[in-house]
Formats: structure tokens, sequence, C-alpha cells
């Protein structure tokens, strides 16, 4: 059992890292907005399989900070984005 | 085990792919988010490496408050001149090069460590039962480290005294130009009402658990910081200015609560910060608690920057 | 009775890397930054919850369970609130250039 929850963690290690990289490569910054919600997502699921296959129970309280966080980033970074003065500096 | 090591692996070349692109970022905001992906994904890496505080420490500053922090540095420097200093292939050379001297510094301590590892670990642990904590991080921070940790807090203080000297002589004991949303948005309203009761209790419960288990005070008050800066950023609260009260008893309560037990100590355990036998759980809980509210102010005022309108 | 709750695990864990594979599929594909982040969100909070519910029989005691369905939920409304939110930086931009 053990070993197959570091399998899915793996796997799902794999599809954040997949899209993160294809999202920090794009150009427009719209993109990269989505990375915190990515990581608020994948990110937990990946701290909660291991919180179970390790049996360390406060692993659970790092995906809630993650999960608090990855909403807080994504609500500054939102606000870069709309924020009239940023879009005249960028052609 | 082997495919734990290959989840490792795959973390740490995904941590590197991200540092990368933080440094081969154009824009400072790209950088930016780079940054916090980053942080985001070493809070991982600490509970790979069985530091649960160090990652709960690091989702929280690394991931959000840092992230906040760096925005509005960005957010400055697109205010200033545009052109200036681009900087030079030296300076970057030079930084790559120091930068690279630290890593192999650590990598040799890593993979060639002295026959006998010096550690105290051990000894913390055979000691912690004295304290009535749970925690060993919370033993070293509050019982065998405690001046440390009080002073740390101080430096703190010192660091929010710095920011604010940056206010021009008109603003002093104004508002904070913290960048608030450009117009009432109402699902930016909704989400700063709704997440923000969820967070002050997650807040207090970290702070609370952090005598038995991995949290504290540190952690608990960066999720405090987080949800006042929400409410501010979502336009439900004014910023408040510096000068008010409140605002000051708050910063300076944590590090004079803490005092005030050390020199307690003086008089009732012989020692300063030494905790009378039987009484240190719930003197440090209660530091603790004052710590909490002092980090949770100091950290969002940080992040709220120098005062730049004159109070009404 | 282990044997079927492992069985539930086992099915329920893939199914949640189904659709995270999903997910990531569609953010890769997908041709517009607004159907990118349909994508994203709701195949990969279907994929955390799958994720969770494998987990549950493991879960510490009731009040373990009860964290981990708590933490499933939290994510889930502020993704959906944050969600939103990125769709109207998106939908501004668009309008703007």
């Amino acid at each position: 059992m053990d070993s197959f929850l570091f399998l899915i963690a793996s796997f799902v290690l794999a599809m954040v890292a997949g899209g993160l990289i294809v999202i920090l490569q794009r150009p427009s910054d719209v993109d990269r907005l989505m990375a915190a919600q990515l990581l608020g997502t994948g990110g937990v699921a990946i701290l909660l399989i291991l919180a179970i296959a390790t049996e360390v129970a406060s692993i659970v309280d790092v995906a809630l900070m993650l999960a608090l966080f990855a909403a807080f980033a994504a609500v500054a970074f939102v606000r870069d984005v709309s924020d009239p003065e940023n879009t005249a500096q960028r052609q | 085990m082997t495919i734990l090591s290959f989840t490792d692996v795959g973390l740490v070349l995904l941590v590197l792919v991200i540092g990368a692109s933080t440094i081969f970022a154009r824009e400072a905001f790209d950088a930016v988010i780079a940054f916090v992906v980053y942080g985001l994904l070493l809070a991982i890496v600490w509970v790979r490496l069985s530091a649960i505080d160090v990652a709960l420490t690091e989702a929280a500053i690394g991931g959000g408050m840092t992230g906040t922090l760096l925005l509005g540095a960005a957010a400055r420097l697109r205010s200033a001149e545009p052109d200036s200093a681009r900087i030079g292939l030296a300076v970057r050379l030079a930084a790559a090069f120091f930068c690279a001297l630290v890593a192999a510094g650590l990598a040799g301590a890593l993979l060639l460590p002295p026959s006998v590892i010096p550690t105290l670990a051990p000894t913390v642990m055979e000691n912690l039962v004295h304290t009535g904590l749970g925690n060993p991080v919370a033993g070293v921070l509050f019982a065998y480290r405690a001046l440390d940790t009080m002073l740390e807090k101080v430096v703190l203080l010192l660091a929010l005294l710095g920011v604010w000297s940056l206010a021009p002589n008109s603003a002093w004991n104004g508002i904070p130009g913290l960048r608030v949303y450009e117009r009432p948005n109402s699902t930016l309203t909704f989400l700063a009402q709704l997440l923000p009761p969820l967070g002050i209790v997650v807040g207090f419960y970290m702070c609370w658990v952090g005598a038995n288990a991995p949290g504290g005070a540190f952690q608990g008050g960066t999720i405090l910081a987080a949800m006042w800066l929400l409410v501010i950023i979502a336009r439900l609260e004014k910023a408040p200015s510096i000068g008010q009260p409140w605002l000051r008893i708050g910063l300076v309560l944590g590090p004079v609560v803490f005092l005030a037990v050390g020199l307690a100590g003086l008089v009732l355990a012989n020692a300063f910060l030494a905790y009378p036998p039987g009484y240190a759980k719930p003197l440090i809980v209660a530091i603790e608690v004052a710590l909490t509210i002092s980090i949770a102010v100091a950290l969002a005022m940080l992040a709220a920057g120098p005062p730049e309108q004159v109070q009404q | 009775m282990d044997l079927a709750l492992d069985l539930f695990t086992v099915a329920a864990l893939s199914a949640g890397a189904l659709f995270f594979l999903a997910g990531t599929v569609g953010l890769i594909r997908f041709p517009d930054p607004l159907t990118r982040l349909h994508a994203l969100t709701k195949v990969d909070n279907l994929g955390l919850g799958l994720v969770v519910v494998g987990l549950l029989p493991h879960a510490n005691g009731l009040v373990g369970a009860l964290k981990l369905v708590s933490i499933w939920l939290l994510v889930q409304l502020s993704g959906a609130i944050v969600t939103q939110l990125i769709a109207g930086a998106i939908r501004e931009r668009g309008h703007r250039e």
C-alpha cells in the first residue's frame, strides 16, 4: 500500500511539474496566475498522500498552509495583473 | 523505497528548473511568480527532509509573504525610471560566483562531514520532558535558545522601523500605501469575507498546537498577517495609520511579554529567561500567544510598506 | 474488510491520478487561457477530491478524516473563488488589448 501511495504521489508530482513548466514557458502573464492554482491543488494532493503514507500527521497541517497561501498568493498576483499601471508598462 | 527516491529526485529537478526560471525571467512580475512557486515547492522538500516546522514556515513566508513584499517592491520599481540600471553582465557573473561558492561550501559540509558529527539533538530529546513540551523545536526555541528567539522578534521590529523610515517627512504617522484592488470586486469581497474567519482559526490553532506538534507562533502569526492583508487588498478595511496606539501596542506586545517573563525568571528561577519548574509550559504558551499577535501585526505592516498618505 | 478498503483506496487514488493527468493535458493543449483555467480548476479539484476520498480509510481516526475532508472543502471553495478572480483578470486583459 505504501509503495502504491508513493507511486501516485510521484505521478501527481510529475503532472504538477509538467503543468508548471508549460505555464512558466508561456509569454503571457495571465497564464502564470494559474501557477498558484496548480500548486494549490496538486501540491495539497501530494502532501496529503505523503502524510498518510509516512504516517506523519503534521504533514496535513503543511497541506493546510499550502492551500491557504496558494489562495493568498493568487490574490496578490491578480491584483498586480489588474493594476492599470502594470499594463501600461508591458507592451 | 526506490519509488520515494524517484519522487525526491523529481522534486529536486523541478525545484532547480523553477529556480532557473526565476533567474532568467525577463520581467520582475514573472520572476516573483516563479519565486513564489519555488517557495511553495520548497515546503514539500522540507517535508521530505522531515523538517515539518520549517515546511510550515516556508509555505507561509516563502509562499505568501515574500511574494507580496516582492510584488510591492516590483511595483515601486515600475514607477521609477524604466530604463535605469539594467544589471550588467559583470555583476551577474560575480553574483553567480558567490552563490556557487556558498553552494559548494554547503555541499562540502553535507557530503564530507567530520567523522563524529557534532549534534545536541539527543541531549535535547532527553531533557525535553522537563519543559513539558512535546515539540523539540519549541523546546529549542523557547527553552534552550530563548534569547535568540527574543532577539529575533526585536530584529523584526527593527526591520519594520527601517521600512517606516522610508516615509517622507510629511507622511510620518500616516497610512501605508499598500496597493489594493483598483475597484471593488464582488468576487474578491466574497473571498475576503469567507477566508479570514477560517484563517484566524487556523492561525491560533497553529500557535496552540506548536507546543506539542510542529507549528508555533511564527507560522500562526504569518497566517493572521496574510488574512489581514487580504481584507485590506479587497478594500473591506482601510490600512491603519501607523501612529495608532493599538497598532504600536500590538507590535511590542510579544517582545515585552517575552522580556517580562525573562526578567521574572531572574527572580523566580535564578537566571534570565529561566522558567520556574512546573510553570515552563504555561509561560511558554503565554509568550507564544503574545508573539503570534506581534508577528501578525509586524509582518502585515512590513508588507504594507512605508506610510504614504497623511493621516486624516 | 481490510482488502476491500485497500482496493477502494487503490481505485480512488488511481482515478484521482487520472484526473490530474487530464487536467494537465488540458492545461497544455487547450487553445485559450480561459479554457485552460477551466481544465485546471475543475479537473484538478476533482482529482484532489478523489485522492481525499481514497485516503479516508487510512486516516487517523475520525478527527483525521474530518481534517482531510475540511482541507478538501477549503481548497474547493478558495479554488472556485480564485478561479473567478483569475477569469475576471483574463477577460479584462482581453478587453484592453
